[in-house]
């Protein structure tokens, strides 16, 4: 598969992410720099974590102006897969390319742990290698990760299921409006998710309840 | 010229730059003339205690630092040990003490700029950091807000430029609450071949400025750090830095770009004392002069004066010495990172130091003798008083074992961390194998198949305040045992020396004997240093706080899925003591939280035997004996048990050996591990300990959901578990019991 990871200047889970799809595709995916105007051929586009622009105005609100992202746009509207984690989401919600917006976490403080998420909707490119339902462990990382949306807004995602995961057991680590984790756009080719996948699939990492995301990209595009 | 810089320098003002009167007179014999204001200023940067070590440098000479792994030692930005297989950690730990006090967060997060700087300045990648914090008493008014902004500090640059945090220390005491320490940790990984250093070479050579503009921030900040704090403490914040970590993330990516290029022929970051100390120290490095116009320096303010410039300490700023036929290719990387590049001087070749700003020169100095003339103390200093022994039955023992278990391990010192470490991305990298909570913070070597590096940080300042000597080598000896219980092989360690007021001869004892402390167990433990710090007048209104000679170790463990944890006891485990039984009070946290007291001698180290016991400990974490292992320290035997249980989630039923039921349990005796091994094999390990002829105690099996010790204790985990972990929160948010 072609997968493409868009850099960036301040993130800073771009390496790891460029790990993890390495680990699970075998081939060190392409890079774009922000300043670029066009994408390389992609069957899948990341927006990786970090703090671009070091998150001095909104997270993600000048990397969501980037040249880039115009041809992100594009190709999302076309279909192509687009994942976005952490500093990706809140990149993809100040690009409108997702509703809502992630505030300060309701703690105000960053906090990196482990969290339980239920996987609530299979039917995506990202996460049908998971069974509906399922409860898997995740790292989060982040400082702004408290998902918001106006009510209309959340009676959509909710009532057309495009909520695709959701912080569980008591373990919402920001103050997520209906413990949110991570959402998903109209057609359900771009996803949004704070959790840090790309932190969880080795077995040194301490678990690989990550690596199915990965699978599932490449999956995806095989089958596409 | 600018006001400033038309002031004249004279005596008073060299006592006002923290200059004594010999100072002064040597200054102006070196100089051969009045110096001018700028100058005055720039021999003040190169002759502070912070920059120049001159009341510890003729100690800090006697420590090891040479090994067979040892490629770079003390002198540079941070130590260079050789990890095998081409590859180098780069590791330093630095204090930023002073300014944390005045501004908890910004000084805290430029402690972290500054030390993440030193080790990428080499050609490393910073892979793990971690900080050692010690506050006041937890009741003083200030603590809290300096916990919040500390934490938050080094939260909010670690986590933003990307580095993992994986270890560190939060302790409390009455005696820091007038002068908290904030010693940062970096580490990186290079390749040997790759590996930058700050000397010059060539003449007439570009000298180029990199990173982020100059500002008014943090002038005199290094002058302000050699001096003892009193009421007017707040009239220095102006001294403190403003981190940016964007574009310190940014500089990492230019620095290495412009490396893997080719273009650099020495790199120096700028730290302390900025643009001084920095050019000067390239230039006396490699036997060169320096030219440097001030206005070809990118600046933020306008109208800024000659001394301000040389004396800034703004953030996130670079030196180098530049190729001058790939000029166009270096400007393209910092143009793609939006960072400035300019060219602000050239190497000479007359071992002059030269400023000029608005046509006029503003300084003409002798480099060499700026950083090697600088004077060094030999200052007079008293053997420190030791107490004598004290039996256990000296120390009243506790009305109930439950309670005073469950009181020590909710008390400041002894709680869990959690609060602290959850602020920080422990994960970032992908790397950490082992965050904090743990023995030693464990993180992979990236690209390669098995290696994984372990640090931890350590010293125990009540004991050095007892006793220097054995203070300094126990600093040393459980920062051994830390990387040992991780399964790593200690390789070298940093040491950052915090102390009060070095004028006073009981305080210069105090440095002078750690120093020979951490000396012999260097020595001994096959530690030396490679990189250090010393930060002292960390004193207000004449009280210095406990000496801490905080200590930061590096360990390999060659093949990681051996390594050891505390989180992975099964039930059915038979646990092991490996040493002896507890017999040590004095000085442990049972006498300050039980009995209220503080006194008699530190615990004694033999540095033999730590050795010898490490040595079986880690062959049999590399044997795959130990399904768990922990060491042994502030608390005692029963402390560890209870964190092991706790981590492993698992209960322990315990009958150790007992003769003083308050020594066996909370007696912190030296150079002792828990380690747990699967039933099937618990006699071939007894056989195995007893065969090394190691001192050893099979006390129990892992099980259940209580921790029982004999007849003394028998808690549940989770009563255990709410005391472990609920004294922080209550104490960040007011709520202490």
């Amino acid at each position: 598969m072609s997968a493409t990871v868009v850099l960036f200047p301040g993130a800073n889970r771009d390496r790891d992410m460029l790990a993890a799809l390495r680990s699970v595709t075998g081939a060190m995916p392409r890079t774009v720099w922000h300043q670029d105007t066009k994408l390389p051929k992609s069957d899948f586009i990341v927006l990786p974590g970090g703090f671009s622009h070091g998150d001095y105005l909104r997270a993600g609100a000048i990397a969501a102006r980037a040249p880039i992202m115009k041809a992100v746009a594009a190709a999302a509207k076309k279909g192509v897969p687009v994942l976005g984690i952490c500093n990706g989401f809140q990149l993809l919600t100040e690009a409108r390319l997702l509703p809502g917006a992630l505030l300060r976490n309701a703690g105000l403080t960053f906090v990196c742990r482990e969290v339980r998420l239920s996987i609530e909707n299979t039917d995506n490119p990202f996460l049908h290698t998971y069974n509906q339902g399922e409860i898997i462990r995740c790292p989060v990382a982040h400082h702004d990760g408290n998902y918001f949306a106006d009510e209309k807004t959340l009676k959509t995602l909710e009532g057309d299921g495009r909520v695709a995961l959701r912080y569980t057991e008591g373990t919402n680590p920001n103050g997520s409006i209906n413990d949110i984790a991570g959402i998903l756009n109209e057609r359900g080719n771009v996803l949004g998710m704070m959790p840090h996948f790309e932190n969880l699939v080795e077995d040194a990492q301490g678990g690989t309840d990550g690596r199915r995301l990965f699978e599932a990209a490449l999956d995806a595009v095989a089958a596409a | 010229m600018h006001p400033i810089d038309a002031q004249t320098a004279s005596e008073d003002a060299a006592s006002e730059h923290g200059l004594s009167a010999e100072e002064w007179q040597r200054i102006l014999e070196l100089t051969g003339r009045m110096p001018t204001f700028t100058e005055l200023g720039i021999w003040s940067a190169m002759w502070n205690e912070h920059c120049s070590y001159k009341s510890s440098k003729k100690w800090l000479k006697t420590l090891p630092t040479e090994g067979s792994r040892v490629i770079h030692g003390p002198g540079e930005n941070a130590g260079v040990v050789d990890i095998g297989d081409g590859d180098v950690v780069v590791f330093k730990m630095e204090s930023h003490n002073h300014p944390s006090f005045i501004e908890p967060y910004q000084g805290a997060a430029t402690g972290m700029g500054g030390i993440l700087r030193d080790v990428f300045t080499m050609g490393a990648r910073p892979v793990a950091a971690m900080n050692a914090l010690r506050f006041g008493a937890p009741d003083h008014p200030k603590t809290r807000h300096l916990v919040s902004g500390v934490v938050s500090g080094i939260g909010g640059y670690a986590n933003a430029f990307g580095v993992a945090t994986v270890g560190g220390e939060v302790n409390f005491h009455p005696r820091y609450s007038g002068n908290i320490l904030v010693n940062a940790f970096a580490a990186g990984i290079a390749k040997a071949d790759a590996i930058y250093i700050s000397k010059a070479e060539g003449v007439g050579l570009p000298v180029v400025y990199l990173g982020a503009k100059t500002g008014r921030d943090g002038v005199g900040g290094a002058t302000m750090a050699s001096a003892e704090f009193d009421d007017s403490i707040d009239e220095k914040r102006p001294t403190v830095q403003v981190g940016d970590p964007f574009t310190e993330k940014c500089l990492l990516e230019a620095c290495l770009e412009l490396m893997e290029s080719g273009a650099v022929i020495a790199i120096q970051d700028m730290g302390a004392a900025g643009l001084t100390c920095s050019a000067v120290e390239m230039g006396a490095r490699g036997d060169l002069g320096i030219e440097l116009n001030l206005d070809s320096v990118p600046v933020r303010e306008e109208n800024m004066s000659a001394y301000e410039m040389m004396l800034s300490e703004s953030q996130e700023r670079m030196l180098m010495v530049l190729r001058p036929e790939m000029e166009e290719a270096a400007k393209a990387i910092f143009d793609k990172w939006a960072l400035d590049f300019a060219i602000v001087g050239k190497t000479t070749d007359d071992l002059r130091f030269r400023v000029l700003h608005g046509e006029q020169e503003v300084a003409n100095l002798p480099i060499k003798e700026l950083g090697d003339e600088a004077p060094e103390y030999d200052r007079p200093w008293v053997e420190p008083g030791v107490a004598s022994e004290m039996a256990p039955h000296l120390f009243p023992p506790p009305d109930d074992y439950n309670t005073a278990l469950l009181k020590l391990i909710s008390s400041p010192n002894l709680s869990s961390r959690r609060w602290v470490w959850e602020q920080y991305d422990t994960l970032i990298g992908g790397n950490s194998l082992q965050i904090p909570g743990a023995d030693a913070g464990v993180v992979r070597v990236d690209g390669h198949p098995t290696k994984a590096l372990a640090f931890s940080s350590d010293v125990t300042p009540r004991y050095v305040e007892a006793d220097p000597f054995e203070g300094g080598k126990q600093a040393v000896a459980e920062c051994y045992r830390n990387l040992i219980a991780s399964g790593a092989e200690p390789l070298a360690a940093t040491d950052n020396l915090n102390f009060g007021n070095p004028e006073k001869p009981d305080i210069m004892g105090q440095l002078v004997v750690s120093i020979r402390g951490i000396g012999e167990a260097c020595e001994a433990l096959s530690m030396p240093i490679v990189s250090g710090n010393v930060s002292l007048y960390n004193e207000t209104n004449g009280e210095a706080i406990l000496p801490t000679p905080t200590i930061g170790g590096v360990g390999l463990i060659d093949e990681h899925e051996k390594m050891a944890r505390m989180d992975t006891a099964q039930s059915g485990d038979a646990i092991f003591l490996i040493g002896t039984e507890g017999t040590h009070l004095a000085r442990s946290i049972y006498q300050m939280e039980i009995l209220g007291e503080e006194a008699g001698p530190a615990p004694p180290v033999d540095l033999l035997t730590e050795r010898y016991r490490g040595n079986f400990v880690l062959s049999a974490i590399r044997g795959g004996y130990a399904s768990a292992c922990h060491d042994i320290s502030d608390g005692g035997l029963a402390i560890a048990l209870a964190e092991l249980c706790l981590a492993s989630n698992i209960g322990a039923a315990c009958d150790p050996a007992i003769t003083y039921p308050h020594a066996a349990l909370f007696g912190e005796d030296q150079s002792r591990y828990i380690l747990t091994v699967p039933h099937e094999w618990a006699s071939m390990f007894a056989g195995n300990c007893e065969g090394a002829a190691v001192f050893f105690e099979q006390i129990g099996t892992m099980g259940g959901s209580t921790l029982r010790i004999g007849e003394l204790v028998d808690i549940s985990l989770d009563e255990l578990r709410e005391a472990h972990e609920g004294w922080f929160p209550g104490f960040m948010t007011g709520q202490e019991r």
